[in-house]
């Protein structure tokens, strides 16, 4: 079975009760997740028998997923779908199994092992879509939303906040800060084709995302803007 | 003064300031996300099993990506093996 890089997963999370639908031992764990558990760590035809099965419930989720996508995928020719689902599923069977020993009864095993291969197939196919193509770091999509036909009052209120925001993006972040904030919620960069073209991680270009979108906070508040969750209703 | 703001721009804006308020993440939300979305199948609260989840969702535009594609998979299988199918 062919892989291959897998992608960087992190570990896992705390335990809860189950549901009325999955009941949980006492250990936890629903019978199908045991049953999973106890058959992946045997040996012998058992476990081969379940690492297969895996490998074809693992498939079956991405070409769910690469499927659901279809229609962004006019890059791709008929057989590259399959061929991806199938890379999808082989190194999200590697992440499953060097894993396994810390899944500890979250959620149902299924479910654990499905975002795997949905997350595998995901990163694939947003990095196929914009692979050879130049990622718009500049703010291309200051214009559009700025320029629009706004009733007076509209256009007082937008231009107040807007105009703040700018400021405060050109002024008070870095030019790092800046990029990636431009690029992911401005110019529509999915943050992990962004994280491979800079040679960096998710994690680390959210945490850089976080920061930036504090920072633009904290000033629009100096500024006296009062910037509520939610709807973010803005006064003087 | 939201009625000032179209819901284009009130998007807009809302994705360049972020949530706001405490987040995961997301290492911590892929960590979580199997949690998040057996809870949210279950019927049961998903931000009460895993709080901070929902703001970074709302940040977090490939995370919420992700937990759409999780929920609707599991939705999805939990049909083709429910004995009604």
């Amino acid at each position: 079975m062919a892989t291959g890089d897998t992608l960087p997963h992190p570990g896992n999370a705390l335990p809860h009760s189950g549901d009325k639908a999955h009941p949980r031992s006492r250990d936890g764990l629903d019978e199908e997740s045991r049953r999973w558990l106890q058959d992946l760590a045997g040996g012998g035809h058992a476990h081969d028998d379940a690492v297969r099965r895996l490998h074809e419930l693992l498939l079956r989720a991405a070409r769910f997923e690469v499927s659901r996508r279809r229609n962004t995928l006019a890059y791709l020719r008929g057989g590259d779908h399959d061929d991806l689902a199938q890379q999808s599923a082989d190194d999200a069977l590697v992440a499953v199994l060097a894993k396994l020993g810390s899944f500890r009864g979250d959620s149902r095993f299924t479910t654990w092992a499905y975002k795997f291969a949905l997350y595998e197939a995901a990163v694939k196919l947003r990095r196929r879509a914009w692979q050879d193509r130049e990622l718009p770091l500049e703010p291309d999509a200051w214009p559009t939303f700025a320029s629009q036909a706004l009733s007076p009052g509209e256009h007082l209120a937008e231009t107040e906040l807007l105009r703040a925001l700018r400021v405060a993006i050109v002024e008070r972040l870095s030019a790092h800060q800046r990029e990636v904030l431009v690029a992911v919620t401005l110019n529509g960069i999915p943050i992990d084709v962004l994280a491979e073209r800079l040679n960096t991680t998710r994690g680390a270009l959210y945490k850089t995302l976080h920061d930036a979108r504090r920072k633009l906070r904290g000033q629009l508040a100096a500024d006296g803007f009062d910037i509520a969750d939610g709807e973010r209703e803005h006064h003087r | 003064m939201t009625g000032d703001l179209t819901p284009d721009r009130r998007r807009l804006i809302a994705a360049l300031l972020g949530p706001g308020e405490p987040e995961l993440t997301c290492d911590q939300c892929f960590e979580e996300l199997d949690r998040y979305v057996d809870a949210a199948v279950a019927g049961a609260d998903p931000d009460l099993a895993v709080p901070g989840m929902r703001a970074h969702l709302a940040g977090c535009p490939a995370c919420a990506e992700d937990y759409d594609s999780l929920l609707e998979y599991v939705r999805h299988a939990d049909e083709r093996s429910s004995p009604s199918a």
